[in-house]
């Protein structure tokens, strides 16, 4: 097998139980290990006795393929997936308070509708934008506000889910 | 059948074969001993410190193969047991700690002797659990002990809070087992043991490198079966020692920092290794980047985390599986597909090896006139108890690694050594819970004077339960082990270890109802050492022996396995310049 010696971002989508203490494992794993976390999201899902972690990290191919079985060696670990090995859809979200002044007032609102971000509040001197998308999208939105002044910025961690195939003869990954 | 949480444990715990408990107690977990108390199919084994009940168990479990039991309350009595559950999580050891935790409505509360139990024990243990129901006792129980056991084994626990000790509940104990989460995989890959047997045929210089994986699967014929089948050499890991004959003509002894030349030359000129159940530890493979560089490797482990973790070393063929599952099968392959001709082609590698051996044998002297050589006494006790065939535990440091080499074993589970977290104050406590569950077998302790006194209050323990350990303190007044390094290392400045304050252990022995022996000439050694056996109880043995001993062969750290130290250099300071290497192409059997 070849090994590759890049450190590459990647993706990692977990099913747990839903249990107390199983983030505590997951956390302790990486930390105790020296292994890097970006960005961690538990949330429960359909089923009342799972819940799903997505993980975004990264290593080299050796790193990433131990961190993969350690974290199903936990025995608390239903499945373990590196959606960056497949086609997956992913998403990031930010709120952001962004000062205005009459002067801005118009090109804030330009660059949310730009991004599609939606104003949640606003008052004179501050619109509070909530946007959506992938990592790269929100970054550039951030990117964009920074010149004019952004008061807070909260960010909610990676969440991703794989694509379902195409079908056969639509998939053109496959041909 | 409706009982209370201590009684549904004294019950679970006889579903699952339990006959001994080793526990100390305290405050939340008196309602278990009281129970336990009020019973006669387990019994409670009461150590003096929390330390000596966990290394116990693992003594237990070691020599036996069953999980060893352990019983202990909240707070300090957890904290106390850390040492034990990291030694086990590093040495695959199947224990099963039991600590009281305050009730569950005073939990976190900073609460009279709380601990955190899971976060301390969390890193160190395979798995652990709070119960919170006493509904869920029983089967929290069952899982611990399939979790415990199977797969790569390792320390489970569970914590119980005073409450749900004295709840009750209906008991039944699950047949099944049901963890979503946990399938350990014991068959190999069929493809991959094929491959692993063309390799094997075609190999010119194979060896086999066997670790404590093989002694958990209980394949000491398998290992024997390959080595024998395949004419290959065998390399022992410290864990591993037992599994395959010491005086097998094909065994070369242990490899590794302190493993023996040919052992360690014979690795890294290999042109296949085969791991089994060992997990290239840095202890064993030194310079990882130059470890075995001639080599294909196959590694056959249990623990998909052991497989192509170290960064410098390849595995050309994982087989992901148990031992014993896996050797059947390669053996089976290749008893059908090796031949005279290909073993023939092994007739210069066994040549090589042989010139190895008698050219860098292990080897001491001693004469009648001078200080006992440690090596002596090791080699004596051996070699006047090979009748015996006796479980051997030792403690941390060169009379570990002096035992590792002298001491020959001819069967697994007779070796309770602490290896991947080097626990000193391990032995001793070892020894006795491996005694306990062989009452009628000789034990040894062979320990140093530093290693003894981190448990020697278990002295009390071996007199009150009549367990006849025979201790052998290798007594050279220094933490040796440390003192070897700053001899090599730190230019002989002996920075805290020489102990200076030594107790006299004859009458530490005796103090304890115990039978104190010394020996401070070499013809006392046999003396002390045939007295030792024929007493009937616990013995310390004093071995007053050279100070300045010094354990080789010595890999230094950072060296490669063929750059061992042979002896003391002539200025121990400038060790590192007259490292023995052997020139690769100086001979043609190792290119070839
Ligand atoms: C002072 C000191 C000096 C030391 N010097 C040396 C030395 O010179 N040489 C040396 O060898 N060691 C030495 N050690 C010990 C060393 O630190 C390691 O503990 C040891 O090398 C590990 O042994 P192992 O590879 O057999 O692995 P173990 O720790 O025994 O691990 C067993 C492996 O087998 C796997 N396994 C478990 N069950 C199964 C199964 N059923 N089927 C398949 N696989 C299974 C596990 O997943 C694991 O990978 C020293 C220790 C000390 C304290
Ligand atoms: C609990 C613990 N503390 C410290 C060490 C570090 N250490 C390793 S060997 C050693 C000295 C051991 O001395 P002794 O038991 O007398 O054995 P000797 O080396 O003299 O044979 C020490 C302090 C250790 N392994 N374990």
């Amino acid at each position: 097998m070849s090994v590759e010696n890049i450190e590459r971002e990647h993706i990692v989508s977990m099913r747990v139980e839903n249990r107390s203490g199983v983030l505590a494992r997951v956390a302790g794993l990486f930390s105790g290990r020296g292994y890097n976390i970006e960005s961690l999201t538990v949330a429960p899902t359909l089923d009342p006795t799972i819940s799903m972690m997505t993980i975004v990290t990264k290593g080299d191919d050796l790193i990433i393929e131990q961190i993969l079985k350690q974290l199903n060696k936990l025995v608390e670990a239903i499945s373990v997936i590196d959606l960056t090995e497949r086609a997956y859809i992913d998403r990031d979200m930010a709120i952001i308070k962004v000062q205005t002044t009459p002067e801005t007032r118009a090109e804030v609102f330009r660059i949310a509708e730009i991004f599609r971000a939606r104003v949640i509040d606003s008052t004179n001197t501050m619109y509070t934008l909530e946007v959506t998308g992938t990592g790269r999208k929100v970054e550039a939105m951030i990117y964009q506000l920074q010149p004019i002044g952004i008061e807070e910025l909260v960010r909610a961690g990676h969440i991703a889910v794989a694509r379902e195939p195409y079908g056969e003869d639509t998939d053109i990954r496959s041909k | 059948m409706i009982l209370n949480g201590s009684q549904i444990l004294i019950e679970a715990l006889k579903r699952e074969g339990v006959d001994v408990i080793f526990g100390l107690p305290g405050g939340v977990v008196l309602k278990i001993f009281d129970e336990l108390h009020q019973q006669s199919a387990i019994q409670v084994l009461l150590a003096r410190h929390e330390q000596g009940v966990g290394h116990m168990a693992e003594g237990y479990a070691k020599a036996t193969g069953k999980p060893g039991i352990a019983l202990v309350t909240s707070g300090p009595g957890m904290t106390n047991i850390v040492t034990p559950l990291a030694d086990a999580y590093m040495d695959s050891v199947p224990i099963i700690v039991f600590t009281g935790q305050v009730s569950t409505q005073l939990i976190g509360n900073d609460a009279f002797q709380e601990a955190d139990n899971l976060g301390i024990s969390r890193p160190c243990t395979k798995h652990n659990f709070l119960v919170r129901d006493v509904k869920d006792l029983s089967r929290t129980i069952r899982e611990a002990f399939h979790i415990a056991t199977t797969g790569r084994p390792g320390p489970v626990l569970v914590d119980i809070p005073k409450d749900v000790s004295m709840n009750t509940a209906e008991f039944e104990y699950p047949e099944e087992v049901n963890l979503r989460g946990y399938n350990p995989n014991r068959e190999g890959d069929k493809t991959q043991v094929t491959r692993a047997a063309e390799a094997i045929c075609q190999a010119k210089r194979p060896v086999i490198y066997v670790g404590g994986g093989a002694v958990f699967a209980n394949a000491a014929d398998e290992v024997k079966a390959l080595a024998e089948i395949g004419n290959i050499p065998v390399d022992m890991t410290l864990m591993g020692l037992g599994i395959f004959p010491a005086t097998h003509p094909l065994s070369l002894g242990m490899l590794g920092m302190h493993g023996s030349y040919t052992a360690n030359m014979a690795i890294h000129h290999a042109d296949l290794v085969i791991a089994v159940g060992s997990r290239f530890d840095d202890r064993v493979t030194g310079k990882t980047s130059e470890f075995c560089p001639k080599a294909k490797i196959i590694h056959i482990d249990i623990d998909p985390t052991s497989i192509r973790k170290v960064r410098d070393i390849e595995v050309h063929i994982p087989i992901l599986g148990d031992v014993k599952t896996v050797l059947t099968e390669l053996t089976q392959v290749l008893r059908v597909s090796i031949d005279g001709h290909k073993k023939n082609l092994r007739g210069p590698w066994w040549n090589q090896l042989r010139e190895w051996m008698v050219q860098h044998p292990l080897a001491y002297s001693q004469s009648d006139d001078e200080a006992i050589k440690p090596q002596y006494v090791i080699d004596r006790l051996c070699r006047l108890t090979t009748d015996n065939d006796p479980i051997v535990a030792t403690d941390v440091g060169q009379h570990q690694m002096w035992t590792a080499q002298y001491f020959k074993l001819e069967h697994p589970r007779r070796w309770l050594t602490s290896g991947g977290l080097g626990t000193m104050g391990f032995g001793f406590p070892a020894a006795l819970g491996a005694q306990r569950a062989y009452p009628d077998r000789l034990v040894l302790c062979i320990s140093g004077d530093g290693s003894f006194q981190m448990n020697l209050q278990e002295l009390a323990t071996a007199v009150l339960y009549k367990l006849p350990v025979k201790v052998a303190i290798i007594n050279n007044h220094y933490h040796g082990m440390v003192r070897q390094w700053q001899d090599l290392f730190y230019e002989g400045r002996y920075a805290s270890s020489h102990l200076f304050a030594i107790p006299d252990y004859v009458k530490l022995a005796e103090a304890y109802g115990a039978v104190g022996l010394r020996a401070t000439t070499p013809s006392d050694v046999d003396v002390v050492i045939q007295e030792a056996v024929d007493t009937d109880g616990p013995v310390l043995m004093d071995f007053e022996v050279s100070q300045s001993e010094n354990c080789y062969p010595m890999i230094p750290a950072g060296g490669a396995n063929h750059e061992m130290l042979l002896e003391d250099p002539p200025h121990l300071s400038q060790a590192a310049k007259s490292l023995v290497r052997v020139s690769d192409d100086g001979d043609s059997v190792l290119t070839a």
